[in-house]
């Protein structure tokens, strides 16, 4: 395989991703909801506004949690308890369905995409074999949605931190857990779900119809990481790393199935099924 | 070699040799398994019949070294509207090969199709003959041995059209070989090296224009009219008419130019008043109708166009 390929077919994507304004846009409204605006919203509500009720449904809320979750929360007021809680444990899957979110929506266009431009035609006449056309556009699927979570990691960090530090005895946050999550977690849960949109976009007739299909082969997904990922949070410490590894895993089957689904007939739209 | 999408069957025992240095020149209508071909010979589709040699390497096998040494314009440009010109070259430029600083290569490469002033633009801005010369300049870019043109003047104005085809010609000076698919006959007039005529996925006859034309008209060709047509008849029985046929015009065959004069003197002598007598060269126009018309076993290889089409064939065209 020649990486330097791989590379210039995704640098190319991600060229004509920056491009598409109309795409990007949203991508960071969404990022900017998701990770800024409510955390910013519910945090100030709690330790600013102090609605007593509002914490102390909370705080009732919190005894549903596993005794190891209970064990964790810090904080000596119950305002305190409450906006740590919520900081590290409500929002959590919010880190994964950001990125399956962006990802899904620019790998599902990516080779019917080619092929409705007709670009794919020159791609499949070129030197460049199916396998480095199909890690190349996983990579630049897979980068936007990773990268924006990262990036609204890092901005959720500082406004949790500043906003629930001072109750809680100082910056908390990220936790090991959330690192774990950030590094381990997600990652292979987004490889999954692009070696399945891929597929789909390999396959299907037009980008309309396979933003569709990947719609129902990425809620699933979506809902399986977000419960897996706020169960690993949850739960024991080592749970976390355990879900990751099968992650990694399955996502490893994925993508090397995958692989297979990128041909240059397809890549041309004259592949049977087409 | 053969080539089928389902049960349709795009290429049909299609047997093509193409000389290297040459222009050759796929006509056939729409469906005649003209862009199929051109695929199979990059090896971006695969020959389900038969064997292709490309460079005496097997597409199918070794297509990363055949695709690298070739250069195709598709009929659709395949270019990346949202990417300026530049980024387009630098594109093509990585995927064969040339590195990430092949500057030098992409503006010279612009520059010989006159559209190095509009390499900063996107090219979702491009009229749709800027958009062939880019195309064009694309497929030149890694200075391929074998350019594969499918319909490359397809959309284009007239004007534009013959610059991209003087385009095309300047090409094989320096070397190249040219396959170059059209089903616009004016096309490839003038400029074939070789002419392959296609239909339903088969060769139904190639070879050089003149040796073409020389089988289906093996004399020249000249058109009569008069004031009175019927009267053109008795060129049939001519000495040296070959053959002779009359439609709208009357259309014979000589064996030699030279009886012309003769020919006009003798009629005018028998009192036929002339209103016209125009010697013609068969155009390819001419023998694609006749091609066709004679793989359909038709009697009239005719039917269409510069009015020599309305002359029979002799008995080469059912070859």
């Amino acid at each position: 395989m020649n990486r330097s390929r791989v590379l210039t077919v995704a640098r190319t994507d991600l060229r004509q991703l920056v491009q598409a304004r109309d795409f990007w846009l949203p991508m960071m409204i969404l990022g900017g909801i998701f990770f800024v605006f409510v955390p910013t919203v519910l945090l100030l509500s709690i330790t600013r506004i102090g609605d007593v009720q509002v914490v102390q449904q909370l705080s009732t809320a919190l005894d549903v949690l596993p005794a190891r979750a209970q064990e964790a929360i810090q904080g000596e007021t119950e305002t305190g308890r409450a906006a740590y809680a919520l900081s590290v444990f409500l929002f959590a899957p919010v880190a994964v369905v950001v990125p399956l979110t962006i990802s899904t929506a620019v790998g599902a266009a990516t080779i019917v995409g080619e092929r409705e431009r007709g670009t794919g035609e020159f791609l499949a006449h070129s030197p460049a074999d199916v396998t480095e056309i199909y890690i190349g556009k996983l990579i630049a699927s897979l980068l936007p949605g990773y990268v924006t979570t990262v990036v609204g990691f890092g901005i959720y960090s500082l406004v949790v931190n500043t906003i629930v530090g001072p109750e809680v005895g100082g910056w908390f946050f990220p936790t090991r857990e959330w690192w774990v999550l950030m590094l381990w977690v997600v990652p292979p849960f987004l490889a999954l779900t692009l070696s399945l949109v891929l597929r789909l976009s390999a396959r299907v007739k037009s980008t309309a119809a396979a933003q569709q299909a990947s719609g129902l082969v990425s809620l699933p997904l979506i809902m399986v990481a977000y419960s897996q990922s706020t169960g690993a949070l949850f739960g024991a410490g080592n749970a976390t790393v355990v879900i990751g590894t099968i992650a990694w895993v399955l996502a490893g089957l994925g993508l090397w199935r995958g692989m297979r689904a990128v041909t240059r007939a397809r890549l041309l739209g004259v592949a049977d099924g087409i | 070699m053969g080539r089928s999408f389902g049960d349709v069957r795009a290429l049909d025992e299609l047997d093509l040799v193409v000389p290297a240095g040459t222009i050759t020149v796929l006509l056939g209508p729409n469906g005649a398994g003209k862009t199929t071909a051109i695929r199979v010979i990059t090896g971006a589709l695969d020959a389900q019949q038969g064997t292709v040699a490309v460079f005496g390497l097997d597409p199918d096998g070794d297509g990363e070294e055949v695709r690298r040494r070739c250069g195709v314009v598709s009929a659709k440009p395949a270019l990346y509207d949202r990417l300026s010109g530049y980024d387009n070259l630098a594109y093509s430029a990585e995927l064969y090969g040339l590195g990430r600083h092949a500057g030098d290569r992409i503006r010279e490469a612009a520059s010989r199709f006159g559209i190095e002033g509009a390499l900063d633009q996107q090219v979702g801005g491009y009229s749709t003959g800027m958009k062939t010369r880019l195309a064009l300049a694309r497929s030149v870019l890694h200075r391929p041995e074998l350019l594969l043109f499918d319909e490359p003047t397809s959309g284009l104005d007239p004007e534009s059209s013959h610059a991209v085809l003087d385009l095309i010609g300047e090409m094989t000076r320096d070397g190249s070989t040219v396959v170059m698919c059209t089903h616009l006959l004016l096309e490839a007039e003038g400029l074939a090296d070789q002419v392959v005529v296609l239909d339903g996925g088969t060769d139904l006859i190639s070879g050089t224009p003149d040796d073409l034309t020389a089988r289906y008209w093996p004399g020249t060709v000249v058109r009569f009219d008069a004031e009175d047509p019927a009267r053109l008849d008795a060129l049939a029985a001519h000495e040296g008419v070959l053959a002779y046929e009359r439609g709208d015009v009357a259309v014979i065959q000589l064996d030699d130019l030279g009886r012309l004069p003769d020919l006009v003197a003798e009629l005018v002598g028998a009192g036929v008043r002339l209103t016209r007598v125009e010697p013609h060269r068969p155009t390819l126009e001419d023998l694609y109708f006749a091609v066709r018309a004679a793989h359909r076993g038709s009697v009239d290889a005719h039917a269409h166009g510069a009015g020599a089409g309305a002359l029979r064939a002799p008995g080469g065209a059912a070859a």
